[in-house]
């Protein structure tokens, strides 16, 4: 009797989580093969990210010099290659642009990138970067998948092309984008595109969390240590306890 | 040497009761020989709560309470202080660490009758211990002020305003303004750094002073002071110092070991412990789709959001709360210790325990009509599992307490 209520309640229960799940109805998110041990991966996406991204999008926590010391950059190479505005190693990744104007402009200030990846998850982005359509009820002429009515532009499409919908009809006959088709090739092949953004993400990954370069390294040798101080312990333990029962 | 120490030590004791402190705490006090596995979460929570407040102390050194300033000064810390970010995950993983611990620990209470007679008093300690850590954990998670910390806190403040007659007033009150703002923030600040730590570390000692006048019960719920030897030292009992010392510092390091592995690899939890939303600065223009607390507090968001109506819903979560407090009157067994209470008792708590772990999810998830249906359900076995608590021994059959303690 108990044993079949507590299974009944059970069964409901995963039925509950089967609802819960096929609620979701959203664009199916591609995995981000990413992997910020992989210095030049990183490296290109944080030339990326400068060139293409840090024009109306701050980082206003992460410093060049951080990226120079995390990556193995000097302050001459990080002039060079890295820092356009005028702005020194040591300062953050901020942007000119007033928020008002950029209000004006976009519908919304771009948000600062910081910390992006750990908001949205890699994978969302890489996704996001890759689902840019032609949309001509946009101000910019552009739509995305997984951010409907997005204010921003798709800054990257001389190097993707452009791609518009495929619209089919589902069983109850509404009309929905199923998949993206290019009507214009870009300066990349779409393999080439795809790898281009990874790097981007890698870095945008990296950027919301230096840290993790050092927590990762540092991991194994704190739980090191303590398995070795739980044997000690375990051995002292045994040994105070032996004469108690 | 080992003279002038005990000079100086002589010296104290004439002016402090340091060695009368040490002795009656550790050294002659009597411990049942038999505590087992549940019996660590008490010692791993006073550490938890050492951790919590020597990281916090750095952190405050580091962060800025303003509604301009606060999420950057966390980044900072993640990114320029030197070890901030480990000082950081340690403090954000021990918030949850402190609930799980503290949740196991009170667990053992229902599992082994702790709160019966004599230990009334000792249980309704830690539950007010309880309740100022769940106000510590809420205040402490607006400080980061990211999209979740604000609008966590613009929802639960609300719930205030549904007390009829003063409750806008007194959510007003509390807020210090019409929307959680600067001025929140800088208070909540204040109360989560000194307020509430100075009232949390008093009534950890009470607890312990507590805990001390009445002894610690054990696994069989028998009381070992019955049986004396001739030196008046009960029979099962051993001093807590040295065994339970190095008893516990075994426990403390197995701790360590699962705290180091979230906080090093997995200090967000996939979103349990550190929220995504949360790394969004607050906005206070822009409410997320979804709000949700931290999952310490979703078995009794789920309660809340199982009522229909909104005070009436703040009353059946502030009951949830309240009805602990009465265990040690509902609990009428003639024995603790579930290993001689009956089948009754087993699938009681087997269903308390459910429907808690059930509400924690519920509350985490949209409150779709199935999902209300489920919580409905399980808010209903929370609350009868005590409300027919009194009638349990009535049905149950107990078996007899063993004379001495026993290992198992």
């Amino acid at each position: 009797m108990i044993k079949k209520s507590l299974r009944i309640l059970f069964l409901g229960l995963l039925a509950l989580q089967g609802t819960v799940w096929a609620s979701g109805g959203e664009v199916h998110l591609d995995k981000a093969p990413v992997d910020i041990t992989d210095r030049e991966s990183v490296i290109r996406g944080a030339e990326t990210f400068v060139r293409y991204c840090l024009n109306c999008h701050s980082a206003a926590y992460m410093r060049y010099n951080r990226l120079g010391m995390d990556l193995g950059i000097d302050d001459k190479e990080l002039m060079a290659r890295f820092i356009y505005a005028g702005d020194k190693p040591g300062d953050t990744m901020t942007v000119a642009m007033d928020p008002k104007m950029a209000k004006a402009w976009f519908g919304t200030a771009p948000p600062d990138l910081t910390v992006v990846a750990r908001a949205r998850g890699a994978d969302w982005l890489y996704t996001y970067l890759r689902s840019f359509y032609l949309d001509p009820a946009r101000p910019w002429g552009v739509n995305n998948r997984v951010f409907q009515d997005v204010g921003m532009p798709h800054v990257l499409w001389r190097l993707q092309g452009l791609y518009e919908p495929v619209v089919e009809k589902d069983e109850n006959g509404h009309e929905v984008i199923t998949g993206l088709k290019q009507v214009q090739t870009g300066l990349m092949s779409p393999e080439e595109y795809d790898a281009f953004v990874a790097d981007l993400v890698n870095y945008l990954v990296y950027m919301g969390e230096p840290a993790r370069l050092q927590r990762m390294s540092l991991g194994p040798w704190v739980l090191l240590y303590l398995f070795v101080l739980l044997l000690v312990l375990y051995l002292l333990k045994k040994e105070y306890w032996k004469d108690v029962r | 040497m080992a003279n002038v120490l005990n000079g100086v030590l002589d010296w104290v004791n004439e002016r402090f009761p340091l060695r009368d402190l040490w002795e009656h705490h550790l050294t002659h006090y009597y411990a049942p020989k038999n505590l087992n596995f549940w019996y660590y979460f008490g010692s791993l929570a006073f550490v938890v709560l050492i951790i919590q407040i020597v990281t916090g102390i750095f952190l405050a050194m580091s962060y800025k309470p303003a509604a301009s300033l606060a999420f950057g000064s966390v980044e900072y810390i993640m990114r320029d202080v030197q070890w901030g970010w480990l000082i950081r995950y340690m403090h954000s993983t021990g918030a949850s660490f402190f609930f799980i611990v503290v949740y196991l620990h009170m667990f053992r209470s229902l599992l082994y009758g702790s709160h019966q007679k004599p230990r009334e008093l000792l249980w309704l300690v830690g539950m007010f211990i309880f309740v100022l850590l769940m106000a510590e954990a809420f205040l402490g998670y607006l400080l980061p002020w990211g999209q979740m910390s604000y609008w966590g806190a613009q929802v639960i403040i609300s719930l205030f305003g549904a007390i009829p007659y003063i409750g806008e007033d007194l959510a007003l009150w509390i807020r210090g303004d019409y929307v959680v703002s600067d001025v929140t923030l800088n208070r909540f600040f204040s109360l989560h750094v000194i307020a509430l730590p100075l009232l949390l570390l008093g009534a950890v000692v009470v607890h312990l002073m507590a805990l001390h006048r009445v002894g610690s019960n054990n696994p069989d719920g028998i009381d070992i002071k019955k049986k004396k030897g001739p030196d008046g030292v009960p029979l099962d009992g051993i001093p807590f110092h040295p065994y339970y010392t190095v008893k516990d510092l075994f426990g403390v390091v197995v701790f360590l070991i699962f705290f180091s592995a979230v906080v090093f690899y997995a200090p967000e939890m996939g979103g349990w412990f550190l929220e995504h939303n949360n790394f969004i600065p607050a906005d206070p223009l822009k409410t997320p789709e979804h709000i949700v607390p931290l999952w310490y507090f979703t078995p009794f968001y789920a309660i809340l959001r199982a009522v229909p109506d909104k005070f009436l819903g703040v009353v059946a979560m502030g009951a949830a709360i309240l009805v602990l407090f009465l265990l040690p009157w509902l609990d009428r067994y003639q024995v603790r210790s579930i290993r001689y209470r009956g089948p009754v008792y087993r699938v009681a708590l087997a269903l308390f325990v459910l429907s808690f772990v059930a509400l924690g999810y519920l509350g985490t998830i949209p409150a779709t009509p199935m999902a209300t249906f489920f919580a409905r359900l399980f808010s209903a076995i929370y609350f009868l599992f005590f409300l027919l608590m009194p009638l349990y021994p009535r049905w149950d059959k107990t078996r007899p307490e063993p004379e001495r303690v026993t290992f198992k």
